[in-house]
């Protein structure tokens, strides 16, 4: 499935956040990198309409409305995703606007904590979790509702590195595929496509072996 | 802590529906409010007691869900005392501490999904207008949050006794509504981002 910006621009607060994006996604990994404050958050949040644009068009595949039906959105803190005290519980809340039945949703949520290897926290207090499980957690509750695509805002900011390593396999592992915004350039060496945004633009695109170089140069 | 006060089981008290446990509740506490002789209140005691140990708990479980509040039930018991006799104030403290624990058995025994059904269960013929789903989520916002909140509030007075500023109220509180606010903001558009509809308020 292909995502496409047709001349979308941002402006808030008078301030132009994002400029004239024109991009077809189509690639299964793709990572997206700029410094603090270049737009990078705002042009993830368009791909499931959090944000819309002031102008031009966001289009999953044909359709520019629903975008939310279509993609999912892992935020930077599991903290504020998780809304509900019980991890089963909490993972329902997802599949409550779709109307399921009580046999769908159950088996959803097995599967779902099943392909995380995260069954056992289950029944578990959310709040009570550690950062790395509460992260496959939030993860979880964007899977179980089946998106087409998924996008990650800085997914591993608040991971010790072994729960970094886990989450990175998880990405690797995962069927959909991913948009991810991220500083650890060693998580996205791996993608096929890295969008460097600067200054509201689009400054670089291409691999990773020529992107995060130049990145890295014009920032050092 | 409210969350962690509902405790996985299986007695006919945990499987009981959740609005007829919030009537049952509700029908307890006017109960021992207006039918307000010393028998009742023993009789109430009885009851809630009983409901413990069916639903396997302990009287420490009974003490944890009372211990938050004791601090107001001191300043009861002494408002009591002067208003009235040392029997009044035991009497009516007493009371408040049946009410207290009789809502933590239905708390310890019900999720906060089923707490939520439960709630929506019983706002089903309310009128159209009464935002049910909203209310609903709400409750189970705060079910979440009060946890998180309270660890936002130790991180910011540990901060704060780091700069020997953790009596301070204004060196505490205004840290905390701002990240209380931020977080809040960050919330809502967690539940947009996990919700069908892209635009939640037309």
């Amino acid at each position: 499935m292909t995502m496409t910006f047709d001349r979308v621009s941002v402006t808030r607060g008078g301030r132009d956040v994002l400029r004239d994006i024109t991009l077809t996604l189509s690639e299964r990994r793709i990572g997206v990198i700029g410094d603090n404050g270049s737009g990078k958050s705002t042009f993830l949040r368009l791909f499931n309409g959090l944000q819309k644009p002031d102008t031009g068009t966001v289009r999953f595949g044909e359709t520019t409305n629903d975008l939310r039906r279509h993609v999912g959105f892992v935020f930077q803190n599991p903290d504020n995703q998780i809304v509900y005290p019980m991890v089963e519980e909490d993972l329902a809340f997802g599949l409550k606007a779709r109307k399921l039945s009580k046999a769908e949703t159950e088996t959803r949520i097995a599967e779902t904590l099943d392909t995380l290897s995260i069954s056992h926290l289950r029944s578990r207090l959310t709040h009570e979790l550690s950062g790395g499980e509460k992260q496959l957690v939030a993860l979880a509750g964007v899977l179980v509702t089946q998106p087409e695509l998924i996008v990650f805002d800085e997914p591993t900011t608040l991971l010790d590195l072994r729960n970094k390593m886990r989450f990175m396999q998880v990405l690797v592992d995962l069927a959909q595929p991913a948009v991810v915004v991220s500083h650890d350039l060693d998580l996205l060496m791996g993608f096929e496509r890295i969008l460097y945004i600067d200054d509201g633009q689009i400054a670089a695109d291409g691999a990773p072996e020529t992107v995060i170089p130049a990145y890295r140069a014009a920032r050092l | 802590m409210l969350t962690d006060l509902y405790i996985p089981g299986d007695s006919p008290l945990h499987r009981a529906r959740p609005a007829w446990k919030l009537i049952g509740l509700f029908l307890f506490c006017t109960l021992v409010f207006v039918l307000s002789t010393p028998v009742v209140l023993a009789l109430a005691f009885v009851v809630m007691a009983l409901g413990y140990i069916r639903a396997g708990l302990s009287a420490s479980h009974a003490f944890a869900a009372v211990r938050p509040a004791l601090f107001v039930l001191a300043i009861i018991f002494a408002a009591q005392l002067w208003l009235d006799d040392l029997a009044t104030a035991t009497y009516v403290t007493l009371r408040f501490v049946v009410l207290l624990a009789a809502a933590g058995l239905v708390t310890y025994t019900t999720s906060a999904s089923q707490f939520t059904e439960g709630l929506l269960s019983l706002l089903s013929r309310a009128p159209s207008w009464v935002p049910r789903e909203k209310i609903a989520l709400a409750l189970s916002l705060v079910w979440r949050f009060i946890p998180m909140i309270r660890g936002q509030f130790e991180e910011v007075r540990e901060a704060q006794r780091a700069r020997g500023l953790d009596r301070n109220m204004v060196a505490l509180l205004i840290p905390l509504i701002v990240r209380i606010l931020k977080t809040a903001d960050e919330v809502a558009e967690a539940i947009d981002a996990r919700s069908l509809d892209d635009n939640p308020d037309a």
